[in-house]
């Protein structure tokens, strides 16, 4: 499980920094893709491996781009709302033990919610954090949206091609 | 003290959250003071050899560009040698001329990292302190200016590209020789802003925009744009000018470093000028 996760970390940190970054769509769209290995660690994970992983994961982004402290900024406030939504979703559905956050487990509806509010999450802490302050919010929104929107597809892209494997 | 640590242990997930968060944001206050931080990650000997390996690999897919432009920079450079001149007077090429000291001198270096997507941008350079390359050097590409060293290892170099919200390039107008400062407001990579043009001047359309080399550190008339519209600012005596840059910033991947050997010199007189 530990090895599994560690894997992980490190083929999302490498496309990441390796892949994602280099590619251009102008200044509104930056997806962190990142956010994924949060979103598929295992429901048991303590809290201090959580949050804990979810810095390192950010400030790895942040050494590879300049943003010292940004990425790992959102990506720790990210990890420690997921307790939070997780708990928000259970409402509708029971977790049985054994079940991990995946398509395959608790099926598309869950795993669409729960990624999108994450995601939303996360990129509202990040932009808002670049641009330090609340000018040009305008243009911050547009960011998050179209950021949003494009790291939401690319998580579930990868969901549906590797996620029934695992 | 035993019930501090009980009540620390029983919320230690909010503990821990605000501890990292804390971290993470002294990280980002002080990475904001760009002049005054060592910029750790971008002149990191780790990640620069990872993106070193990564631009290794990339470089092949863009050999002919490369080429290509080297090929015309060369046509460019032998235009002006001694040779492709007619001699017309016995006393025209001296190399240690009384008249022309050598105020620059250039290093070539190639970009391993580079992003426009940011609101501050940053490249990274394969060069650094070991190949003479020091802080607030200007970096020029073939066809444009690029930006400035901010910071140096031995083997790397971390260069404010023009793509930053805090870049301040005293730039001048072809036509009328105004001066204004450019700068870079984050909305579009290809275009910049000059302001500070005041109102009487005429601006033309398609006008060029070169450096004025009033910073010392980049060498006067560098090409940076050229002029594609401009605007009276409400309530302004100054206009504010679209520059689109001529070089592609999105494409780099060569660029020359820039060594003004008179910068001392100018230094020990603005000193003097700050005692008035």
């Amino acid at each position: 499980m530990f090895v599994r996760n560690l894997i992980r970390f490190v083929f999302v940190l490498l496309t990441q920094v390796l892949v994602l970054n280099n590619i251009n769509l102008g200044v509104n769209i930056n997806p962190a893709f990142y956010v994924y290995f949060i979103l598929l660690l295992p429901f048991e994970t303590a809290g201090w491996a959580l949050l804990l992983s979810s810095f390192l994961m950010g400030l790895g982004v942040d050494f590879f781009c300049n943003s010292l402290g940004m990425n790992a900024a959102a990506s720790v406030f990210v990890a420690f709302c997921r307790p939070g939504i997780i708990r928000f979703l259970k409402s509708r559905r029971e977790y049985e033990p054994g079940t991990r956050p995946t398509i395959r487990d608790l099926g598309v509806r869950w795993f669409f919610s729960y990624a999108f509010i994450s995601i939303v999450l996360l990129h509202t802490v990040l932009f808002f954090l670049e641009t330090f302050g609340f000018e040009n919010a305008d243009q911050t929104l547009i960011r998050i949206l179209l950021s949003s929107g494009a790291a939401f597809v690319l998580v579930i892209l990868v969901q549906f091609l590797f996620g029934r494997r695992e | 003290m035993k019930n501090l640590i009980t009540f620390l242990w029983k919320y230690y997930f909010f503990f821990l959250f605000l501890s990292l968060e804390v971290v993470a944001v002294l990280l980002i206050v002080k990475n904001n003071y760009y002049q005054r931080t060592i910029i750790i990650n971008s002149t990191n000997d780790v990640t620069g050899a990872i993106l070193k390996t990564s631009d290794g690999i990339i470089e092949y897919f863009h050999l002919k560009k490369a080429n290509q432009i080297l090929a015309e920079e060369n046509v460019n450079f032998r235009k002006m040698l001694p040779q492709s001149f007619l001699k017309t007077d016995t006393a025209t090429f001296f190399r240690d001329d009384t008249l022309y000291n050598q105020q620059y001198t250039y290093l070539t270096a190639k970009v391993i990292s580079n992003t426009t997507n940011r609101i501050n941008n940053f490249i990274k350079l394969n060069k650094g302190k070991n190949h003479g390359i020091e802080k607030h050097m200007a970096v020029l590409a073939p066809d444009g200016i690029v930006g400035q060293v901010i910071e140096v290892s031995d083997n790397y170099a971390s260069v404010m590209s023009v793509l930053n919200s805090h870049t301040r390039i005293s730039a001048k107008l072809k036509s009328s020789g105004q001066v204004g400062t450019l700068i870079w407001n984050g909305e579009n990579y290809r275009l910049g802003k000059l302001v500070d043009i005041p109102t009487h001047v005429q601006i033309q359309i398609n006008d060029s925009v070169f450096t004025s080399g009033y910073s010392y550190m980049f060498p006067e008339g560098q090409l940076i744009g050229t002029v594609s519209d401009y605007e009276l600012e409400s309530g302004q005596s100054f206009y504010q000018v679209d520059v689109v840059f001529s070089c592609d910033y999105n494409n780099l991947r060569w660029v020359y470093v820039v060594r003004n050997l008179m910068q001392k010199e100018l230094n020990l007189l603005d000193e003097a000028e700050e005692i008035f």
